[in-house]
C-alpha cells in the first residue's frame, strides 16, 4: 500500500507498478566470464535499508524508473526516470 | 421467557417501544431497538451461550464490545448468514435466528462436555505428541470436527460492497473524549477529517461513564461535537473498524454495514490513534465460568441497554476505575459487594461513606457454580453468594495499530500496560491508549494532536482513570484451572508447562499453547499471559518482550477484502470487435489466455476435423485480431529490433516479412513472431496474442536502458485493427473477389512479404504469412470495417475457422506455440533455431547466456514430432520414460498433440532431452498409468518443402 512517485505522472499506488531490480547493473560485454555474467544476471543485493530500485509504472504510463527506496521502512527518497 | 427482570423500566439508548423478536438455540425471545444480540440475551437471563474451544467448558459474556471471547454465534437473518457472528457487536433485527456454535447439540446441553473431564490428558502441545503415531492425518478430520469455530455453508456468498477509497488530512481512530477532540481540533485548524468509530454511537466511555465536559453530560457533549464537526464538512464512519495500518500511512477499515460489509482504503497526512482501553480478566479458579464479566463491561450493558448483569454482584477489583460500576448498580438496587487486593485508596472510602460494603486486602481465589456461577470463594477462605462476579484485571491500551506502524511497545511497570513506545511519524496515540491518567489529559492530547493547542481542549470536571498496575498472578495456583485465553482454552497450567518444556520466548510460548492466536487474538489474555511468563521464568515483562501484532485487528469476512472482484470483474475478459458475428455464426467461445475467441464454430470435438478439411482443401477465415501489432519506429529502429531479436532484423527489406525470437536475458525464448518491416523506419511486430503486454514493456525496458529515446519509439497499436488470416488453397480467388488494388500475382507478392492498400475501399495491410501451412493472407483493417469484412469473404466461400482447429494444423506443421511447447529453459537452439547463436558477433537479449556451459551442454529438452503407434492420438502431457536398471525416469513431455488431418494419422510435438540426434527412437509414455508407444521424428509432419504455400486449386 506504498506511495510511488512516479516522475512522468506524480504519485500513483504502487499496485500500478512492477518491480524489476536493482537499478544501476551494467551489462556486461559478451566476453565476460560465467561468473559475471552469473554475478549480473541472478546475483541481487538484497540490500537492508537504502536501496536504488528499478521499476516499470506498467498499468500508468509504462515507463521505467529508478526509486530510491529504504527497503526497511519503505520511505521513497527519490524517484527519476530510468533513462536520463 | 420473562426478560423484564433484568432491564430496568428506564434509561439507556434502547427504544422500549419496538420490540424485536428472535430466536437463541430455539428459544423465542425478544429485546428491542437499540439493543446488541448480547444485551438482548443478557437481558433473557441466559447464562450459558457458548462452549469453549477445546474443552466444551460452558461460557457466557465476559464483555460488552470487540473484547468480548466467548460468544461467537451463527447468525441467520434472511438471506444473510454469518457462521461466526460476534453477539456483543451484531445489533440485535427483528426476526434473527441465532444459534450457539461448536456445541454438539445447544450450548445448554452439549453433548462434548464430557470432554472436558479429561483436560488433564489434553494440555497445550497434547495433539503434538499424542497423535504422531502412525500419521497426524488420521486423526486430523475428528479433531477438527470436535474444534474450530462456526461452520462455513459453502453454497451461500456474503453480499459485499466495492471497495470505498478516501483520502483525508486527518484520520482519527476512536470516538472517545480523545478522539473527538483531536477531529473538533481538526476541523478548526481547517483539515479535512475522517474520524472512525466501531460502535453505533460515538463518545466511547463517554457513554457509561458519568462524566462533565464543556458544561453538559458526557454522552450528550459527544452528540453535540459530531453535529458541529459533520456541519464542518468532516466524515463520520460509525460501525467501522481500523482493522490494519499499511505503508505511508493507508489505513484500512471495515464497516459493519450490511452482510459482509465495506472495506475503505484510507490515506491520511496524519493518523491519529484514539483508541482507548479494554479491561482485563483477573486470573483465579474457575474463572472462566457463566456469570465473570469485566467490570467495565457490566457497566456498558447497565447505562447503554439498560440490562443488569446481576442482581447480586462482588466487584473483584485491584483499582479505583472499578467503583464507578459498583455504585451504579448499587443505585439501582443491585447488591454490591466490593473485594479490593488493596488496603486502602480514596475511592475505597468514598464508597464505605457512600454505604458500600468494602472487603479490603482480599482477592478472589476461585468462582463457585456449575453452568453459572452461585459465588466466589476469596483467599481468606470466605464465601461470599453472588449472581454476577464483576472483575478488573487493569487495563490494556489498544495500540495493535500504532504497532502495525512498526512502533514497538514498552512496558510501563507503574500503569501495568504496555504503552506506545517511540513516536512513529505520521501517527499519533493519544488519550488512554497513550496512557492518560484523567478525562482532561485525554482531552488535551486529542486536541493537540488534531492540530491545536492543549489550551484549547473542551474544560471537563476532571474523572480521575486509575490504572490499578500489573497483573496480580497471586491467585492463578496449581490447584485450579486459571483461564488465561478464554477462546482458545489456554490455562496458567498450559503456561507453566510451557515454560517445563522450554518454550520461554515469548513468540513460542504463542505457538506452543496458541495463547492469544484466536480470532481475538489474546485482546484480553495477552498480557496476563505475559505476567505468568514472567513468574515462570523470572525474567520482567519488560525483559520478555511482547508478541507481534499483525492486521487485522478483528477478523474481516473475506467477501468483505474481495468486494466487487468477483469472477468478470476479478479477472477482465478482452473481446474481439466482432464477437457478435461469431456467436452468429455459432461459435463456442472460449478464454485464451484474456481473450474470449471462437473455439470452434458448432460444438469443439465435431467441428474440428471439419474446419481443419477446409482449410487443407479450400479456404477458411480465421479471427486473428489478437496478434500484436507493435509499431518500432525511428532512425534507431533496427538497431533496438536487432537487440532485442535473437534474429536479425535490420537486414530485412521494406515491405518483406520474417520470423523471429526474442529471448529473456537467461536466453529462454520469451515470444516469437513476425516481424514486417513496413518502412526503413518503421516495424510492425505481430507477437503471440497473449504476450503483446509483455512484449510491449521488454521493448520498452530496452529502449530505455540503451537507447536514445528520441530516436526510437515503441506503439501498441493492437486494439486498432482487426486482423482476418484468410487461408488455404483458394485463399487467392476469394482475396481476389474482395476488391482489392493490390496485385497479388504470386510473383508480385510472394510469400513472406506485405502489402498496404484497400480492399473495398478501406485502407488495409495484406500479409502473406502462414501458420496453417497453406497459403495465407492476414487482412488487417480499421476493427470498424471488420464485420463487413467477414461478411463478405464468408459470402465469396471461406468457412470459419476456430483456435481448437488452428492449434491442429499448426502442430502438424511443427510450429511451436510459446508457454505451450517451451518452458522457461527452452532455449533457441532446443527448437532447431540455433544458427544465430554460431553467427551473430553482435549484443542482443540473452545472448552471453547462450553460450554457457549448461546452454552447450547435453541432456537438454529438444523439439521433437512424435509418431504414434496406432492411430490413437497421445495424451498431452504423457512423460517419456526411460528405463535404467529397473529405475524409470521422465526425460520429457508430450506438449501437444492432434488429428493430423493433412497427413492422416496422429501428430504431437513433445519435448524430449536430445530428442533432435534421436529421431527414428521408439520411446513409451506414460500417462496416469496408461503406457503408450511412439517414434520421435522431425517435428514437421506435413509438407516438410513448404510447397504447400503456394498451391492453388
Amino acid at each position: 500500500m506504498q506511495i510511488l512517485p512516479c516522475p512522468y505522472c506524480g504519485p500513483r499506488s504502487d499496485a500500478e507498478f512492477h518491480y524489476v531490480g536493482d537499478a544501476d547493473k551494467p551489462r556486461p560485454s559478451r566476453d565476460c566470464s560465467d561468473e559475471q555474467w552469473v554475478q549480473y544476471l541472478l546475483m541481487r543485493r538484497n540490500a537492508r535499508g537504502a536501496a536504488r530500485e528499478l521499476w516499470v509504472h506498467r498499468s500508468g504510463c509504462g515507463r521505467w524508473l529508478v526509486l530510491v527506496r529504504d527497503t526497511v521502512n519503505h520511505e521513497v527518497q527519490a524517484a527519476e526516470p530510468m533513462n536520463r | 421467557m420473562n426478560s423484564s427482570l433484568r432491564r430496568l423500566v428506564e434509561g439507556g439508548e434502547i427504544d422500549r417501544s419496538r420490540k424485536l423478536e428472535f430466536s437463541f438455540d430455539g428459544l423465542s425471545l425478544f429485546g428491542y431497538e437499540g439493543d446488541t444480540i448480547a444485551s438482548a440475551l443478557l437481558a433473557a437471563d441466559i447464562p450459558v451461550l457458548a462452549r469453549s474451544f477445546k474443552y466444551h467448558r460452558p461460557r457466557g459474556l465476559l464483555g460488552a464490545h470487540h473484547e468480548e471471547p466467548n460468544v461467537i454465534l451463527d447468525l441467520q437473518l434472511g438471506t444473510r448468514h454469518d457462521p461466526n457472528a460476534r453477539a456483543t457487536v451484531e445489533p440485535l433485527r427483528d426476526g434473527m435466528r441465532l444459534a450457539s456454535i461448536h456445541a454438539k447439540g445447544t450450548a445448554r446441553r452439549d453433548k462434548l462436555a464430557i470432554v472436558d473431564y479429561f483436560e488433564r490428558f489434553i494440555p497445550a502441545g497434547f495433539y503434538y505428541k499424542t497423535f504422531m503415531w502412525p500419521n497426524w492425518h488420521l486423526y486430523e478430520p475428528a479433531i477438527r470436527r470436535m474444534t474450530g469455530l462456526g461452520r462455513v455453508d459453502a453454497t451461500r456468498h456474503m453480499q459485499s460492497a466495492p471497495h470505498h477509497h478516501l483520502s483525508v488530512d486527518l484520520c482519527i481512530v476512536g470516538a472517545g473524549a480523545a478522539g473527538l477532540a483531536a477531529a473538533q481540533a481538526g476541523v478548526r485548524s481547517g483539515r479535512s477529517v475522517l474520524l472512525v468509530e466501531q460502535r453505533t454511537r460515538l463518545g466511547g466511555a463517554l457513554l457509561w461513564h458519568e462524566a462533565t465536559i464543556a458544561d453538559s453530560h458526557g454522552a450528550r457533549w459527544a452528540e453535540s461535537v459530531a453535529e458541529s464537526i459533520s456541519a464542518a464538512g468532516a466524515k463520520l464512519l460509525m460501525r467501522t473498524t481500523a482493522v490494519g495500518l499499511y505503508d505511508h500511512n493507508a489505513v484500512v477499515l471495515h464497516e459493519r454495514d450490511g452482510d459482509a460489509g465495506r472495506i475503505w482504503q484510507i490515506r491520511a497526512r496524519q493518523i491519529v490513534l484514539a483508541t482507548g482501553v479494554i479491561e482485563r480478566p483477573l486470573l483465579f479458579g474457575d474463572n472462566d465460568l457463566p456469570g465473570v464479566m469485566l467490570a467495565d463491561s457490566s457497566l456498558e450493558y447497565l447505562r447503554r441497554y439498560a440490562v443488569l448483569a446481576g442482581q447480586r454482584i462482588v466487584f473483584a477489583t485491584g483499582n479505583d476505575t472499578t467503583y464507578a460500576a459498583a455504585r451504579a448498580y448499587a443505585a439501582v438496587g443491585a447488591s454490591c459487594i466490593i473485594v479490593d487486593s488493596r488496603r486502602n485508596s480514596s475511592a475505597m472510602e468514598a464508597a464505605r461513606a457512600a454505604g458500600l460494603e468494602v472487603i479490603v486486602g482480599e482477592r478472589v481465589e476461585r468462582a463457585l457454580g456449575g453452568q453459572r456461577i452461585r459465588g466466589a470463594r476469596l483467599s481468606s477462605g470466605m464465601t461470599l453468594s453472588a449472581d454476577l462476579l464483576a472483575v478488573s484485571g487493569g487495563w490494556t491500551p489498544l495500540i495493535h495499530l500504532y504497532c502495525h506502524a512498526r512502533g514497538r511497545a514498552r512496558w510501563d511497570p507503574q500503569r501495568g500496560a504496555l504503552l506506545p513506545g517511540e513516536a512513529r511519524p505520521g501517527l499519533r496515540v493519544v488519550g488512554s491508549a497513550n496512557g492518560a491518567r484523567s478525562l482532561s489529559e485525554a482531552l488535551a492530547e486529542g486536541a493537540e494532536a488534531g492540530g491545536g493547542n492543549a489550551a484549547d481542549a473542551p474544560a471537563c470536571a476532571d474523572l480521575p482513570f486509575d490504572w490499578g498496575g500489573a497483573p496480580d498472578t497471586r491467585m492463578a495456583s496449581r490447584r485450579y484451572r486459571v483461564w488465561v485465553d478464554l477462546q482458545h482454552d489456554v490455562t496458567a497450567k498450559d503456561i507453566a508447562l510451557a515454560v517445563r518444556e522450554n518454550f520461554r520466548a515469548v513468540e513460542h510460548l504463542k505457538r506452543y499453547t496458541t495463547l492469544g492466536m484466536a480470532s481475538d487474538q489474546g485482546r484480553t489474555s495477552n498480557v496476563n499471559g505475559l505476567a505468568l511468563l514472567a513468574v515462570h521464568t523470572g525474567k520482567s515483562i519488560a525483559d520478555s518482550g511482547v508478541t507481534t501484532f499483525r492486521p487485522p485487528f478483528l477478523p474481516v469476512p473475506l467477501a468483505a477484502i474481495t468486494g466487487a472482484r468477483r469472477g468478470e470483474l476479478q479477472a477482465p475478459l478482452r473481446r474481439l470487435a466482432i464477437e457478435s458475428v461469431h456467436r452468429e455464426e455459432g461459435a463456442e467461445l472460449r478464454g485464451y489466455g484474456d481473450t474470449l475467441r471462437p473455439a470452434a464454430y458448432g460444438p469443439v470435438a465435431d467441428s474440428m476435423l471439419r474446419e481443419c478439411t477446409a482449410a487443407r482443401t479450400g479456404c477458411v477465415i480465421l479471427d486473428a485480431s489478437t496478434l500484436g501489432k507493435i509499431e518500432v519506429l525511428g532512425p534507431d529502429a533496427p538497431a533496438l529490433l536487432d537487440f532485442v531479436f535473437y534474429t536479425r532484423m535490420s537486414t530485412l527489406l521494406p515491405g518483406r516479412l520474417r520470423y523471429g525470437l526474442a529471448l529473456t536475458e537467461s536466453g529462454a525464448i520469451f515470444d516469437d513472431g513476425v516481424v514486417l518491416r513496413a518502412a526503413p523506419e518503421r516495424f510492425v511486430i505481430s507477437c503471440s496474442s497473449s504476450h503483446v503486454t509483455a512484449m510491449v514493456a521488454h521493448l520498452e525496458a530496452w529502449r530505455e536502458d540503451r537507447f536514445d529515446l528520441a530516436r526510437v519509439y515503441v506503439h501498441d497499436t493492437t486494439p486498432r485493427w482487426s486482423t482476418l488470416a484468410i487461408s488455404g488453397p483458394d485463399s487467392q480467388r476469394v482475396l481476389a473477389q474482395l476488391d482489392p488494388d493490390i496485385d497479388l500475382d504470386d510473383a508480385a507478392f510472394p510469400h513472406m512479404s506485405a502489402r498496404v492498400g484497400s480492399i473495398f475501399g478501406y485502407d488495409a495491410r495484406i500479409a502473406r504469412v502462414s501458420f496453417t501451412g497453406e497459403r495465407c493472407y492476414e487482412v488487417s483493417v480499421a476493427a470498424s470495417h471488420a464485420e463487413e469484412i467477414w461478411r463478405r469473404t464468408r459470402a465469396a466461400g471461406a468457412i470459419p475457422l476456430g483456435v481448437e482447429a488452428l492449434s491442429a494444423l499448426r502442430c502438424e506443421k511443427g510450429f511451436i506455440l510459446v508457454g505451450v511447447e517451451t518452458d522457461g529453459e527452452t532455449m533457441p537452439h532446443d527448437i532447431g533455431m540455433g544458427r544465430a547463436r554460431e553467427t551473430r558477433t553482435d549484443s542482443y537479449v540473452g545472448d552471453r547466456s547462450l553460450q554457457t556451459p549448461a546452454a552447450r551442454g547435453t541432456g537438454r529438452r529438444q523439439l521433437v514430432g512424435i509418431a504414434a503407434d496406432g492411430d490413437t492420438v497421445l495424451p498431452v502431457g504423457a512423460h517419456a520414460l526411460h528405463r535404467d536398471a529397473g529405475r524409470r525416469r521422465s526425460i520429457g513431455w508430450i506438449s501437444s498433440s492432434h488429428w493430423g488431418v493433412g497427413v492422416g494419422r496422429p501428430v504431437a510435438l513433445a519435448m524430449i532431452e536430445d530428442g533432435a540426434s534421436r529421431h527414428g527412437e521408439s520411446l513409451e509414455f506414460e500417462h496416469f498409468g496408461t503406457l503408450h508407444r511412439g517414434t520421435l521424428v522431425a517435428p514437421c509432419f506435413y509438407d516438410p518443402s513448404g510447397a504447400r504455400l503456394h498451391v492453388r486449386p
